[in-house]
């Protein structure tokens, strides 16, 4: 198979980084931004990544990710929960076969991706056979850092064929990728490799999703579809917590990838702690009344 | 010296989250002396400014509870120091915002400052003295005890101008909640420069907010504001009264009203120990012991 890695083109970091603050600066009211926000939730990957997590606690997720709100505020189910994969046959259970909430979950060696290939393979078909339709995983960053790009590749491949069915998502860790040239070599090798989706952080490193480096491996996605008529998902995990960073996001992806990409199905939000202030904007669009964390079930 | 200067003019700005801002919507009003002279202009909070002084509040509450009631003390007590520090420039600007003859400014100033110290006094005590071990017929340690309530909203009336902002802010913030101060309408300044003091005072960021402009636009904000757990209300006027009582009966905040003529301020009865107990949760705990 023949690569393009050699003809990435680098990043002007100071427009980048103007640019993605430009996306900030929409004002978005009323009727469109009820809209931006419901559009926001159905989008999020309602996230837990902890030792401590519990079947129980996944199934409070779950629960929570199928009905975020009161059904007067007309709110759609995340998209995804995304857990370890010793716990997507609990969120199985607790979801049933068929959901509208699909199950995500981490592997290959989350979150350092510093194990050996057969182990992280191994991960790969347990979580998918126990019932995850989407893999994120983690590339070997130290491999990629080191230039030793064909590894990288080769593992994402791997990576890919265990998958079987379920969508692969791959997690570039961008802050510890250190420049924003890297993150876009990174995007293309993934892509290239068979990522159905590229996604920025594990959420366990700072700094997690910035706008600069969404929008470098937003134009990546861009790019590798005027080449190759492939339609690439992003997603941007970690760091985003408010609602009015989530509409900047949005904000980003149509002016950046068009309408085509303003589905669940190609964007999606990694989050925890996001969805309960979306829900409050929400309630303070539907009721007149600014909101307080009290009235909201714990994220 | 020089004719031609310029005064350099200051605008007041709004007290949020430990920070002096201009208001998200960058409006501004003057202030002016009973003559009718421009004093200064000062900045005019919208229902934004108010929403992002809840949330510097409620961010501030966490901290300012856990700190140890010795402590809280300290900071109360450094802030009467401040006011002392700056009494001269306070009684200024009472003097000239009111039109109240120096000595009675400066009584206000002294009676302000002896009132933080009155307060501070307060902080390891209230518990003690509110809280209660309870006798019961099962065999249980039985105990209540005062807990702040979170976020405290507090309307200032429009005289005396600094003391009754001081009044009530300190038994509520005493006991490990934050504030949210709207100053008078009337005379906005003396408030505004008591921020400033409270900035230099060692008071975490946000413990105290003060916000300034036109009450009538944010009454009915405070009130449906489900992040507000408390507001306490001094404005003499009744259509406030009556438009908070209302809007806190929906979502069943603690309400407690002040009313108290000007003079009053100036008495014990703004020394009141029991307007600590307004801005507290009871909490009471059933402890097993053996027979």
């Amino acid at each position: 198979m023949t690569t393009t890695f050699a003809s990435v083109p680098t990043i002007d970091q100071v427009t980048v980084e103007e640019r993605a603050a430009s996306f900030t600066k929409r004002s978005i009211k009323t009727s469109a931004k009820l809209a931006g926000l419901k559009m926001a939730v159905s989008m999020i990957d309602l996230t837990t990544l902890e030792g401590k997590d519990t079947p129980g606690r996944v199934a409070y997720l779950c629960r929570k990710a199928l009905q975020p709100a009161e059904p007067k505020y007309d709110v759609p189910s995340c998209a995804a929960v995304c857990v370890y994969p010793n716990l997507v046959r609990h969120a199985r259970r607790f979801l049933g076969e068929r959901s509208a909430v699909k199950i995500a979950s981490v592997a290959t060696g989350f979150p350092s991706g510093q194990y050996p290939l057969r182990t992280k393979l191994e991960e790969t078909r347990r979580a998918a056979g126990d019932g995850a339709e989407e893999i994120d995983m983690v590339i070997d960053r130290g491999a990629f850092l080191a230039g030793e790009h064909r590894k990288m590749f080769d593992e994402i491949a791997a990576v890919k064929a265990a998958c079987g069915d379920s969508h692969l998502k791959v997690i570039l860790e961008t802050g510890e990728l250190v420049t924003y040239d890297n993150v876009r070599l990174a995007s293309q090798i993934a892509m290239e490799a068979g990522a159905d989706f590229i996604k920025t952080s594990t959420g366990k490193v700072q700094p997690a999703a910035t706008m600069p480096v969404t929008l470098v491996m937003l134009e990546a996605i861009r790019d590798y579809f005027f080449a190759t008529g492939l339609r690439i998902g992003m997603k941007p995990a970690g760091g985003i917590r408010t609602a009015k960073q989530s509409l900047a996001y949005l904000v980003m992806v149509k002016e950046t990838l068009g309408d085509d990409w303003l589905t669940p199905d190609l964007f999606r939000i990694g989050a925890s702690t996001l969805l309960n202030d979306v829900l409050m904007q929400i309630a303070k669009t539907a009721d007149g009344n600014y909101q307080g964390a009290d009235y909201f079930s714990i994220s | 010296m020089n004719a031609l200067r310029l005064d350099v003019r200051k605008t007041y700005k709004l007290y949020i989250g430990g920070n002096f801002v201009r208001g998200e919507s960058g409006r501004y009003l003057p202030a002016s002396s009973p003559s009718g002279a421009l004093l200064d202009n000062f900045c005019h909070a919208s229902r934004k400014d108010l929403r992002d002084a809840v949330s510097a509040a409620r961010s501030a509450c966490d901290g300012w509870a856990k700190k140890s009631a010795y402590l809280r003390g300290q900071i109360l007590y450094r802030a009467a120091e401040m006011l002392e520090d700056r009494a001269p420039a306070m009684t200024e600007e009472i003097a000239r915002s009111t039109g109240a003859a120096p000595e009675k400014a400066r009584a206000e100033v002294n009676l302000a400052i002896d009132r933080l110290v009155y307060f501070a006094g307060w902080t390891d005590k209230f518990a003690q003295v509110f809280g209660a071990v309870n006798p019961v017929a099962s065999s249980h340690f039985n105990f209540t005890i005062p807990e702040p309530t979170g976020v405290v909203a507090a309307l200032a009336p429009d005289e005396p101008s600094l003391l009754p902002l001081i009044s009530l802010a300190a038994p509520a913030i005493l006991t490990g909640n934050s504030a949210v101060l709207v100053a008078s309408d009337k005379f906005p300044l003396p408030a505004l420069t008591f921020a400033e003091i409270l900035a230099t005072s060692d008071l975490p960021g946000g413990v105290v907010n003060i916000l300034a402009g036109k009450r009538g636009e944010l009454i009915s904000h405070l009130a449906s504001h489900n992040d507000i757990n408390a507001i306490v209300n001094a404005s003499s006027a009744e259509e406030t009264h009556q438009a908070l009582q209302s809007g806190t009966a929906i979502n069943l905040k603690r309400y407690a009203a002040r009313k108290m003529t000007a003079e009053e301020w100036f008495t014990d009865s703004a020394e009141n120990p029991y307007w600590i107990a307004d801005t507290v949760e009871f909490k009471t705990a059933w402890h097993p012991i053996g027979l």
